[in-house]
């Protein structure tokens, strides 16, 4: 019974972007996207700096809307519903789908008021509640026992890797059902990057995972699936093995061997 | 869209309903908060167009060019506007060099020496000062020991150090602008730290420096406390020659003018007369300083 | 040949020892003119503590700080207390217009209006910021004084209210550059993380952007206090020169900086009690100002969050 249950939820289609171009001004930085993404995996996105990677990401939770000259066309549906519709609130779809920066960014706050912060606009003021959903939260990023006793320092006062997993940790306090990862641990020491690298592995039955980053081996250690990006486009986009071993294209085979980028 | 965090502790409807409610708060907000802005243009706009229709008539060739006097009609304003001119003959020069001295001191001579960190935290702790304290002093220095009395130069003087802190604040900025590279090429050639510094480092700031001097100006010129606690008297009629005379200054009249209005209604006429004349002096000066900065900036 | 010669000219020189009696000067002159600054700072202290310790030796502190104020009367009596009074009156109106006008334009300017909006708009604070002080005088007791007289039946025609109102509008644009200064140095990661929580724009400002740059915000208003405290020309053509101890807002009433500048239009003979008493009111205003602007540094500087 439960197989049946996990076969279901892993075949969903949670992100379908057909293609999708996007102009910074006069600069196309997407040509004509298309990737289905599928549930509960780990998708990893590669490519040299500047090949439209963070661009994306961006896109997925319409943040990349924030710079006013962007222009875009084409479709992302998420669960079956175009993001760009007059009709969606972006604020619906940014509390469904999370997002930890490239460098962390916590609030000039304590760690409690940090991840209390989106239940908090939400709407959810009973203390009690409010605990329970911090603790939770600090408990998926793994950084409960940590911070347990710190819950009132300033989280300027944490270190860069445990600023990262507090930021993870507020996101996932509102329940999003994907994060989105820019580069998440390029900014930490290799401990950290491990200890985050572990943590994605485990999210993932819970959630949908999109990571984009700039080390291949991380790519490979802990995606289920893995996008190529050059030039704005979409090169290759299949399991990690077949990237990683035998990719279909010669670009593909190019970056990952290492003769750019 | 399915849509409910933290489901266990809100029902979809309720969080729905509360999404739109906040997007909505924010839509008004944003615009209540743009008022103030409104508020600002509209006093703004009541201010200056009150005192140019009080002034309407009454601004002409002869109020300018024609001499004090206790009648409305023929009061002129000529000897007012030389009094101002010649308070910023005084006050230029004197805040010039010594705003100019100070900046090149700390800038290239100070280092990071506890004498800069004093003499910083004493300039802008001056720039704080009330203005009546700036006449308390010009009173009893410039006043009273140096036996200047109410002359142009009291005021002057007095003026200067008030402005100060604006000149030597902006010079500073200036010097601090030249690129390092520029006074390397001319230590590299063997020259001196002050042949650098007059050759190099204060032509490029230049620009900067003439901007903050205007700007100096332009504060000094609509002061009126200091120059009132000084005793610059109401009706002078007697035209200033020279800077030991005695004189009076165009926010002076305006105050006089004002006060007696109670006495006779036209002096207010007389006031927004020689407002709208300092206000154009401002606004021709602050221009200049726009043109100069746009037309002379270099961007290293 | 030329070479040589130009060579001896250069090592010539710079042997000799002119150029290093040159510099020397200038450095001494160079160090003379920045010490004017170190210099006023102390002659506004002793100015003022000289003065005031005249003014002392004839008039107790305790009648000082006391309700009577009547310089010209025929028993004078120096009580401080009315101005004082006066000038925390008239601060107060102020900052109750500055304050909220202040910090929302601050919030608007910098968080939410467009760019175009932004390059008109800045022009015009800084415009309100660069009119003498005197000419808001004007305005105050020309136009706003018999405004509210129609709406205040009993207002006098000298009266605190206008003059604070006036004073609220003068400090508006320096707690709003400062305001604005303080949030622009929010940095934008802030406001991305918040955003990508699903807050929307007002949020994002009022729950991240305002307390992270708080202590800028508060430093901006006390600064505003102390120019409040410290301004003239408004209060003494719009708030006139009663010495009465009042509280009542549709009256006249002196502040500190408005009693000095009364007193000086010729009134005070040099060495009369009158004259010092001047500078005791200037020695406790400067006291003031002085306090205000170190606690806004103080704020500023400590609660600064480091980014």
């Amino acid at each position: 019974m439960t197989n049946i249950v996990n076969d279901e939820v892993k075949n969903r289609v949670v992100y379908e972007v057909s293609n999708l171009n996007l102009w910074y001004g006069n600069d196309q930085a997407l040509v004509d996207v298309s990737a289905d993404i599928e549930s509960n995996e780990v998708t990893a996105i590669i490519g040299p700096s500047g090949c439209g990677k963070s661009t994306f990401i961006k896109t997925l939770n319409r943040m990349v809307e924030l710079i006013p000259i962007v222009k875009t066309s084409g479709e992302i549906k998420y669960n079956g519903v175009d993001i760009f519709d007059k009709s969606i609130r972006v604020e619906d779809l940014r509390t469904k789908v999370g997002m930890v920066f490239q460098k962390p960014n916590p609030f000039p706050k304590s760690v409690f008021e940090n991840v209390a912060y989106g239940p908090r606009i939400h709407g959810i003021k009973n203390k009690k509640i409010l605990n329970e959903i911090v603790e939770t939260s600090l408990k998926k990023a793994a950084i409960w026992d940590e911070l347990k006793d710190r819950l009132n320092d300033n989280a300027y006062g944490l270190s860069g890797g445990q600023q990262q997993r507090l930021c993870l940790a507020r996101v996932l306090a509102v329940e999003p059902e994907v994060v989105l990862m820019d580069e998440p641990t390029s900014a930490l020491d290799p401990i950290s990057t491990l200890k985050i690298e572990d943590l994605i592995q485990e999210l993932k039955s819970s959630y949908t995972i999109i990571i984009v980053t700039h080390n291949m081996q991380q790519a490979g250690r802990i995606s289920d699936k893995t996008a190529f990006f050059l030039n704005g486009e979409i090169i290759e986009f299949d399991r990690t093995e077949t990237i990683f071993s035998t990719p279909k294209d010669k670009r593909t085979e190019d970056y990952i061997t290492g003769r750019f980028g | 869209m399915e849509n409910v965090p933290a489901k266990k502790y809100m029902s979809e409807e309720k969080y729905s309903k509360r999404t739109a409610r906040r997007i909505l708060l924010d839509k008004i907000v944003r615009w209540a908060f743009s008022f103030s802005i409104l508020f600002a243009v509209i006093v703004l706009v009541v201010l200056l167009y009150q005192i140019i229709t009080k002034s309407i008539g009454w601004l002409d060739w002869n109020f300018l060019t024609g001499n004090l006097s206790i009648k409305p009609e023929k009061a002129g304003i000529r000897g007012v506007i030389l009094g101002s001119l010649l308070l910023m003959v005084v006050v230029i020069p004197v805040t010039l060099f010594l705003g100019v001295a100070t900046a090149i001191y700390l800038e290239e001579y100070a280092g990071k020496s506890k004498l800069k960190t004093i003499i910083t935290t004493n300039i802008s702790n001056l720039a704080s000062v009330p203005s009546v304290i700036f006449g308390l002093l010009g009173l009893a220095v410039f006043g009273r020991l140096f036996n200047l009395g109410s002359s142009i130069l009291a005021g002057g003087l007095t003026l200067s150090l008030l402005v100060l802190p604006i000149v030597v604040v902006s010079s500073q900025e200036a010097i601090k602008a030249v690129p390092g590279y520029l006074r390397d090429a001319s230590y590299a050639i063997g020259a001196s730290k002050w042949t650098t510094i007059r050759k190099v480092v204060l032509p490029a700031s230049l620009p900067g420096i003439l901007t903050g001097s205007i700007l100096a100006m332009s504060r000094a010129i609509g002061e009126t406390a200091p120059l009132v606690v000084l005793g610059i008297p109401t009706l002078i009629l007697k035209i200033p020659n020279g800077i030991f005379d005695d004189f009076t200054a165009l926010p002076i009249q305006i105050y006089y003018w004002t006060l007696d209005t109670v006495l006779t209604a036209e002096y207010a006429n007389l006031a927004a007369a020689t407002i709208v004349v300092l206000l154009t002096m401002l606004f021709l000066m602050n221009s200049i300083a726009i043109f100069i900065r746009n037309k002379f900036q270099k961007r290293y | 040949m030329n070479d040589t010669s130009i060579r001896n000219l250069i090592l010539k020189n710079l042997e000799s020892s002119k150029g290093k009696k040159t510099d020397k000067i200038v450095t001494t002159l160079l160090l003379m003119a920045a010490s004017i600054s170190i210099v006023t700072s102390i002659g506004i202290v002793v100015t003022l503590v000289n003065d005031a310790v005249h003014f002392f030796a004839e008039v107790p502190l305790r009648d000082f700080f006391s309700t009577e104020l009547a310089p010209l009367g025929i028993e004078p009596a120096f009580g401080v207390i009315p101005l004082l009074v006066g000038t925390v009156m008239s601060a107060l109106i102020a900052m109750l217009v500055a304050v909220p006008i202040g910090l929302t334009a601050a919030i608007y300017l910098s968080e939410f209006a467009p760019t175009s909006f932004r390059n008109t708009l800045k022009p015009i604070m800084e415009v309100l910021a660069g009119i003498p002080t005197i000419v808001y005088g004007f305005f105050a007791y020309s136009f706003v004084t018999p405004i509210l007289m129609k709406m205040l039946p009993n207002l006098e025609a000298k009266n605190v209210l206008s003059a604070g109102l006036v004073m609220g509008v003068m400090i508006i644009p320096m707690v709003t550059s400062l305001s604005e200064d303080a949030m622009n140095a929010v940095p934008n990661s802030l406001r991305e993380g918040a955003l990508a929580l699903g807050a929307t724009k007002l949020e994002v400002t009022l729950k991240v952007v305002v307390p992270a740059a708080i202590s800028g915000i508060v430093a901006s208003f006390i600064l505003g206090i102390s120019r409040a405290i410290g301004e003239t020309m408004i209060v003494v053509i719009a708030s006139g020169s009663s010495k009465k101890l009042t509280f009542d807002i549709t009256q006249s009433m002196q502040t500190m900086t408005s009693y000095i500048v009364e007193f000086t239009g010729g009134d005070a003979g040099a060495g009369t009690v009158g004259y010092y008493s001047l500078y005791a009111v200037g020695l406790l205003l400067f006291i003031f100002t002085l306090i205000m602007n170190l606690i806004a540094q103080y704020v500023a500087k400590k609660y600064r969050e480091v980014y």
